[in-house]
């Protein structure tokens, strides 16, 4: 069931430019060509009855019930599957008409049971409505024995041989609701692309099923609930509205806080409390499409582990003691003053959370610039995407992603490289997928085999499977080819670039050692096949470039950034729709964090904090004197504090211990802080080393703006009151005045309203055309003052776009004797980074515990079986995971994910990190793998202690059938 | 900080800079960077291993030295 606040206008939208004036019940209408006639109708206020239309779907044309009539035309065509022209008479309403409606809803009815009271979808049933709408009060066949014996007999086979399917922790099945009108199997098809539902049977035995008549469960399903939110009657709803059994109250629309999609969700609410989360169909960056985290896994908002009082302790071996928030942050900002007095101003700092709002970022940025009065801020993104930052501001001029998300659908040809777009960015890898089912193609750079080399109705024409560490090499042999084989778009070039480093990019990269057949031994890649993926890259009318933190998290992340933009520079792919350059970036607001200021060099909008200008804007508006030199970088406080120079963290919603790379050397330099005040809605692996802990609001908790991956700000709007009674931003606001510098903002859209006055990119951002748009892209401002869809149209933000010279440079970390293998990491659909959300929520039944991959060569080598235990060693440190006996990794290289604190993959991760920005090289480590018999002791303790130990598919599956 | 990384970090932005450019440009572009994207605490420290340490390569040492300069210079204007 779409969101109870949705108006259907049954078949979607066109995009023509064309206008056609049509007349619906003697009304005149003009829409554009390619609309059909129930949308028109829709549009001039006439809603025609449907049963199997949905204006998220195509027009399918099943049920016959939205018959029209239309002039100069024999019989009675559907409306659903009839497009407007030009000049066309339309009646939506006759006696004939009704006549022939109520019969089709008759023999629906008769097909359904009529006990509505108690259903799910009791009060938002399209059926129901449509029994209403025509007087069908009950079953006409069986009452007047127009029901034939055929009928009869196989609506109760049929019934009797179904059952529910209760197996998904968050939908279920009931067969005996279905109407067969396929909406589900096409939503799954065209909205999600997973391609797991079939019709099977015919007539009124046709019935819907899971792949191979599985048990969902057991099924391709990736539980995104589009079928759900299709699914016109409770055949298929969510088990949370079945519990509440009755209708929502009302609907919120907010942003999801998972990834850096940035999916727009109804929050539908009952007695203060979800029900359930509706994806927004008129979301700019999901199109009403939703993953199994943003549609179902909130639960952990509300999970008994969540933190309702501030907590104090003098040393981080003693007990906690919950006190007033009053004393909690008086406490904190005595800690702090005290610090400063005895180490020197520079000796505390803080990090900013990539998953509260722009408005709490900004807030809290703005406290360590004005109040601790240093630049010591820095964010998560340090350790994802700050390459990103780099390097797109290097060559083109701006910090960000160049495209909408729906930009894809105009791409000829997309490379992805280094994400796993399924599983990180779920509806993003839907809309891919849409465009290469429509005929666009695919060149996937990754070390791993990810499921968008091969999926239903889906293969990759390139995949370019290199090792870990040779990102760079892979790329400049993709430029040799472009440079050496004629392909570069010289007019464009030369109109938009620096002639000077072109020209010198131009000859570096023609360098034969730059070659595919050169560099072939150091990526692995065939020779061939780079030159067959940079031809087709660069002869695309659209080439677009999709790439996530398999291309930032090296040695040499910059450099590949930079690489990218070469690319995208030499071919002409950017300034339009369908090309671009565009970072799949992580958490939900990790875009927003870094344009609020996070960086310890730059201010809010990307300006270095050495630009007097700029300084003195900002010291006008706060009031106080600001340093004109960068702060510490995550990795340089932690530096700092062991050198006994830095004593003191303010940390919002970031787990450094769990989420850092060298786990042992975080939690030294955690353990040798005098004071750490967390601020987290959880208990999380950083606060064992807290002297403070804050609770801090959910997404559901709050107001204030997500910016995603597209620079799109979305609003989040609060659902329910703050469960330990304060926003994070009303927090920082205490801690701040605590300090003794003020801040007195009454509402976030106060906050919003200071950063549009000092951040030229933010000018035109407010939170009426917020409302009144839905969401904005920034830059909005003057000369854009409804936002930015695509960047770069006519001239790079710096004007002419700079090449630069990229040359590979192998990682410290290699392989040898003793760690013969190569570590890589990622992230699976059903969790989400550190794991603190997802662990809390029902999607465990997925994955309960991060396992190793291994290929099936190198786990024989070793005697090692699926499923054995198996000790992972490198320099920085041991932890032990079951292995995963795969040839989705390549040999020699092993894969695992880090959602499990007790899965130690940062234990065993190194501290090398980026050149330019210190993003730590998650993506490469040295390891050998052995067998053993159990996980080492303090992973055992992990595994005891944790929050939740669900059981596995077959057991849900088995329990809830 | 461990000198020892400091080192490490100044090499690689050395290195990067250095491809296909002259010293004195690369030493520039090395020397900027570090100005730009370092804590003034980290510069001082590389400053203090001084522009002869070993472990720096020859760019490096060029743009250590010029950092050193540059913060001298800066005593004496501030
Ligand atoms: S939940 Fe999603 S993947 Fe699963 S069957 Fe429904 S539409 Fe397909
Ligand atoms: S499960 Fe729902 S959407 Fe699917 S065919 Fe049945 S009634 Fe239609
Ligand atoms: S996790 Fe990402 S893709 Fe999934 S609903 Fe949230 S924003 Fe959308
Ligand atoms: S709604 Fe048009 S045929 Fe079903």
């Amino acid at each position: 069931m779409y969101a109870i606040d949705h108006h259907d206008y049954g078949t979607p939208p066109s995009d023509s430019q064309v206008r056609v004036t049509v007349e619906i019940d003697g009304t005149p209408l003009e829409v554009p060509e390619g609309t059909s006639v129930m949308r028109a109708a829709a549009l001039a206020g006439t809603s025609i009855p449907k049963l199997c239309a949905t204006d998220s779907l195509k027009a399918f044309g099943s049920c016959r019930l939205c018959l029209v009539e239309i002039e100069g035309r024999r019989g009675y065509p559907a409306s659903c599957t009839t497009l407007v022209a030009d000049g066309m008479k339309i009646r939506t309403q006759s006696d004939k008409l009704a006549q022939l409606r109520r019969g089709v809803v008759e023999l629906y009815v008769s097909e359904h049971p009529l006990d509505c009271a108690g259903c799910p979808a009791d009060g938002h049933c399209e059926l129901q409505d449509m029994a209403k709408l025509h007087g069908v009060t009950e079953n006409v066949f069986a009452k007047d024995g127009r029901c034939s014996e055929r009928i009869t007999h196989e609506s109760k086979a049929r019934v009797q041989a179904l059952m529910t399917d209760n197996s998904n922790p968050y939908f279920s099945f009931d067969p005996a609701l279905c109407i067969a009108c396929s909406r589900c199997v096409r939503a799954c098809d065209e909205t999600q692309g997973t391609l797991a539902l079939t019709i099977s049977g015919r007539g009124l035995a046709s019935q819907v099923s899971a792949s191979a008549a599985e048990l969902f469960i057991d099924s391709e399903c990736v539980s995104c609930g589009a079928c759900v939110e299709a699914c016109p009657t409770a055949a298929l709803s969510e088990k949370s509205i079945a519990a509440l059994a009755r209708p929502a109250e009302k609907s919120v629309t907010t942003t999801c806080a998972y990834c850096g999609v940035g999916c727009s969700l109804k929050a539908e609410v009952i007695d203060g409390q979800v029900s359930r989360m509706v994806p927004n169909r008129d979301g700019h960056a999901n199109n009403g499409h939703a993953c199994v985290k943003g549609r179902f896994a909130y639960g952990y908002a509300t999970h008994p582990d969540r933190i309702k009082a501030p907590m104090i302790r003098a040393k981080i071996t003693d007990p906690w003691r919950e006190v007033s928030w009053d004393e909690a942050i008086q406490h904190s900002a005595n800690e702090f003053r005290r610090i400063q007095a005895k180490y020197g101003r520079d000796a505390v700092g803080g990090i900013t959370s990539s998953r509260c709002t722009n408005e709490e970022v900004y807030l809290v940025q703005k406290l360590i610039r004005a109040a601790f009065g240093n630049n010591n801020v820095d964010t998560c993104a340090r350790v994802c995407h700050s390459p990103t930052g780099f390097g797109l501001k290097q060559t083109l001029g701006e910090s960000a992603g160049t495209q909408t998300f729906m930009s894809v659908m105009k791409s000829d040809v997309a490379i992805v490289m280094g994400a796993n777009p399924t599983d990180g960015h779920p509806v993003f890898a839907s809309h891919l997928k849409r465009a290469l089912r429509a005929g666009a193609q695919l060149i996937v750079i990754d070390p791993r085999e990810i499921a968008l080399v091969r999926t239903p109705h889906i293969e990759a024409a390139y995949h370019l499977q290199l090792r870990p560490g040779t990102n760079v090499a892979i790329i400049s042999a993709l430029a040799h080819v472009i440079v050496t084989e004629g392909l570069v778009k010289e007019e464009y070039v030369s109109q938009r670039c620096e002639k000077e480093a072109f020209d010198k990019w131009r000859s570096w990269v023609a360098d034969p050692r730059h070659s595919p057949e050169a560099t072939e031994e150091v990526t692995g890649v065939p020779a061939a096949t780079v030159r067959g993926a940079a031809r087709l890259y660069a002869a695309a009318k659209n080439g677009s470039i999709y790439y996530g933190l398999g291309v930032t998290e090296h040695s040499q992340g910059s450099t590949t950034v930079l690489g990218i933009a070469n690319l995208a520079m030499a071919t002409g792919n950017l300034g339009r729709e369908g090309v671009g350059v565009n970072p799949l970036r992580g958490q939900n607001n990790v875009q927003g964090s870094c344009d609020m200021g996070s960086f310890p060099h730059e201010f809010p909008g990307y300006r270095h904090v050495s630009d007097d200008s700029t300084r003195h804007l900002f010291e006008g508006a706060w009031g106080v004197e600001l340093s004109d030199e960068p702060g510490l970088r995550i990795p340089n406080m932690f530096e700092a504090a062991l050198d006994g120079s830095f004593k003191g963290m303010y940390i919002q919603g970031e787990d450094l211990a769990q989420s850092d790379p060298n786990t042992l050397h975080v939690v030294a330099a955690l353990s040798a802080l005098e004071c750490v005040v967390v601020q987290d809605i959880f208990m999380c692996e950083t606060a064992k080393f807290a002297h403070v802990l804050l609770p801090g609001s959910s997404f559901l908790e709050k107001d204030g703006t997500f910016t995603n991956a597209e620079r799109r700000i979305s609003p989040v709007r609060k659902v329910m009151e703050p469960i330990a009674g304060l926003a994070d931003w009303e927090i920082t606001q205490r801690l701040s005045n605590a300090l003794g510098y003020p801040m007195n903002y009454q509402h976030p859209s106060e906050i919003m309203d200071e950063i549009a006055r000092l951040t030229p990119t933010f000018h035109g951002v407010t939170y009426e055309k917020l409302e009144q748009q839905g969401s904005i892209q920034w830059p909005c401002n003057a000369e854009a003052p409804e936002g930015t869809p695509t960047m770069h149209i006519g001239s790079f933000v710096r004007g002419k776009g700079k090449f630069f010279v990229t040359e590979y440079v192998a990682t410290p970390e290699r392989v040898n004797g003793r760690f013969p293998l190569l570590l890589t990491t990622g992230r699976v659909l059903s969790q989400y980074n550190v794991g603190a959300q997802t662990r809390r929520t029902q999607n465990n039944v997925w994955h309960s515990e991060d396992t190793v991959e291994i290929h099936p060569h190198d786990a024989e080598v070793r005697g090692i079986a699926h499923g054995d235990w198996i000790g992972i060693v490198s320099r920085a440190g041991e932890t032990v995971l079951r292995a995963d006996v795969t040839d989705r990794v390549q040999p020699g290289v092993i894969y695992t994910t880090f959602h499990f604190p007790e899965s130690g993959a940062n234990v065993i991760t190194t501290d090398n990190s980026d050149w330019a920005t210190n993003c730590p090289e998650y993506k490469v480590t040295a390891v050998q793998v052995v067998k053993v018999s159990k996980p080492l002791d303090w992973q055992l303790r992990f595994r005891e202690n944790r929050e939740s130990r669900l059981p596995s598919r077959r057991e849900v599956a088995r329990e809830t059938l | 900080m461990h000198a020892e990384m400091l080192v490490r970090m100044v090499n690689q932005i050395a290195e990067f800079y250095g491809t296909g450019s002259a010293p004195d440009i690369a030493a520039n572009e090395t020397l900027s960077h570090l100005k730009r994207m370092w804590a003034p605490r980290m510069c001082k420290q590389i400053v203090e291993i001084g522009s002869d340490d070993p472990g720096l390569s020859p760019i490096s040492r060029v743009a250590v030295g010029l950092l050193a300069a540059a913060q001298a210079q800066k005593r004496v204007a501030g």
